[in-house]
């Protein structure tokens, strides 16, 4: 770690600021290649494609009425272009809306307007290119494990010897294979975590949808799924759309950090993550990167809390989404 | 070992009392039978076969009705659950006529159905049919909804997503349900077979009044509680095993 730690300020052509920071929003592509940053630590077994956007959102806004009947702006005007292969991390305060985004990305809530696109299509209702990986909780207890990794292939309608196969290679990739038979209440919560992983990869998503998945496991739980996670995506080159309350997980993980605004849910900033990989939680450059992040975050941390107190609505009531 | 005991103790008991009120002959023996006249007419009743037709009959009739009304209920409670529409107005009506005995249908039964099986079956599903669709309902409204949203998010759409999803993730919930079900249709069942010469252990319960055979009375009586009783305690209670052992749960509902 402090090898790595030590290597940064070689690779960072201004070391006193090794964040760079794109004040425009929404960001749109800045140079020629297409690419965010300008500055990318080179990935040649995962590299970024330039091409059209992986999941594009265009001006997406969701209102709902709320139960005192007035209508509420959740989202207003989301605009991101994720590129295949890229790591995006969402960061918000609570009620934000940003869990309630990955719905409409994923299909299971509609937006009021605007367009989800794949590939530079819009896509309408849910669909297997996008897995969604939730909090906790949305496994099936009635199913084994590998009945659980084996689900979406089956509802795919793949022949029994490949589903077998599969479930088998992705139990291995999580490293738990050797829980095929086990129920989900034998598990502890990182290996849940790590059997929705296994799940939503076995349907070969295009896109993973991660709604906090770790929020809910211990620290050291939390640092070692990190490592997997990093490796299981550079392993399987998928697009990854993270959503997480926890600014140094965004800086840990992602290539690039969306900050939304309170109520309603803007994209504020967007953070290019320019640290070489692997990153480390301890790391100072996290540290400082996160830091310039969560100062703007508290502000909106501020706002909700406001709100939370002038009106006594609690801010992390989102359609669609159960405890 | 303690609880064998209680139970063997509690019977015995029970068997004692009984034998020595039959022994006092407070009443003739046609009112109040002897437990060895009970014993001789269920050795009998086997014995003939007549008792194996009537509880092979019964229990044709009761699964035809109880299966009937699962899938009816399952199907209702689904749709109530999941539409507003239908909550409105089917929600209320579902739940006032629970109060009405399944018996009540019959003289209805009768007239559309004529003296015949499908009139029995009819109350039966009618007295059963309530308890599982409210069961459904109410698991269905229990049940986390993000098991729905994961199912559909891994492809699963229409019956599939019903079938693999929303009915073994709501099981927990409507075993209970099930179970009430399942002690209705047994009930209007036998209420239903006493009405008419339907072969069943209803029937053969009249029998034993027309004759005034008080022993094959209680011998009956006690075939249907002994079946109700086995099925409960295997099918049910086997069902909530099952779940406790996948769930995790201390108990089902």
């Amino acid at each position: 770690m402090s090898a790595n730690a030590q290597n940064v300020p070689a690779q960072f052509p201004v070391p006193v600021d090794p964040l760079p920071i794109d004040p425009r929003i929404p960001a749109r592509p800045r140079n020629s290649r297409g690419s965010v940053s300008p500055i990318i630590t080179p990935r040649p077994e995962r590299a970024v494609s330039s091409e059209i956007a992986k999941v594009g959102l265009n001006d997406i806004c969701l209102s709902y009425r709320t139960q005192s009947g007035e209508r509420l702006l959740a989202l207003d005007r989301i605009n991101l272009q994720v590129k295949s292969g890229e790591f995006l991390c969402i960061v918000g305060p609570s009620g934000c809306g940003k869990s309630t985004l990955l719905l409409l990305i994923a299909g299971l809530h509609p937006q009021t307007s605007g367009q989800v696109m794949i590939d530079g299509a819009p896509v309408q209702g849910a669909g297997t290119d996008r897995i969604m990986i939730f909090q906790e909780h949305a496994l099936f207890p009635w199913l084994t494990v590998g009945q659980n990794v084996e689900f979406g292939m089956k509802m795919k309608g793949i022949a029994k010897a490949e589903r077998v196969e599969k479930t088998a290679y992705y139990l291995r990739l999580v490293h738990l294979a050797k829980f095929k038979d086990s129920y989900i209440h034998q598990l502890s919560g990182g290996m849940r975590q790590r059997v929705a992983i296994a799940r939503a990869l076995a349907t070969e998503p295009d896109v993973l949808l991660m709604d906090e998945p770790f929020a809910a496991l211990d620290a050291q739980t939390r640092d070692l799924l990190h490592d997997e996670l990093e490796r299981i995506w550079s392993e399987t080159g998928r697009t990854i759309i993270f959503v997480t309350h926890n600014v140094r997980e965004a800086i840990r993980l992602g290539d690039r950090v969306a900050l939304l605004t309170f109520r309603p849910g803007r994209v504020k900033r967007e953070f290019p993550v320019d640290l070489p990989r692997p990153r480390h939680l301890e790391d100072p450059h996290v540290a400082r990167a996160a830091r310039e992040i969560l100062d703007e975050l508290r502000d909106e941390i501020n706002i909700s809390l406001e709100a939370e107190y002038k009106e006594g609505i609690k801010p992390h009531v989102e359609p669609g989404v159960e405890a | 070992m303690k609880r064998a005991a209680r139970f063997v103790i509690f019977y015995a008991f029970l068997l004692g009392l009984w034998t020595l009120l039959a022994e006092l002959k407070i009443w003739p023996p046609y009112l109040f039978p002897t437990p060895w006249g009970v014993g001789e007419a269920l050795y009998a009743g086997f014995q003939d076969h007549s008792y194996w037709i009537a509880i092979r009959v019964s229990m044709e009739r009761v699964l035809i009705g109880y299966s009937i009304s699962v899938v009816l209920g399952m199907i209702l409670g689904l749709g109530v659950a999941s539409s507003k529409f239908l909550e409105d107005t089917m929600g209320g009506l579902l739940v006032s006529l629970q109060s009405l005995p399944s018996i009540c249908w019959w003289p209805l039964a009768l007239l559309w159905f004529g003296l015949s099986q499908n009139a029995i079956l009819f109350v039966v599903v009618m007295g059963s049919l309530l308890s599982v669709t409210l069961a459904m309902e109410d698991g269905r409204k229990q049940m986390p909804k993000i098991f729905g949203m994961a199912g559909r998010n891994l492809g699963a759409k229409g019956f599939k997503l019903f079938w693999y999803v929303l009915l073994p993730a709501s099981l927990p919930f409507i075993v209970s349900g099930l179970k009430q079900g399942w002690a209705f249709a047994w009930r209007s069942l036998i209420t239903a077979e006493m009405l008419y010469l339907s072969l069943g252990l209803g029937q053969v319960l009249m029998m034993g009044r027309d004759l005034n055979d008080m022993s094959a009375v209680i011998a009956v009586m006690m075939l249907i509680i002994a079946i109700g009783y086995v099925v409960d305690g295997v099918v049910f209670k086997g069902m909530e095993r099952m779940l406790q052992q996948k769930w995790g749960l201390s108990s089902a509902t």
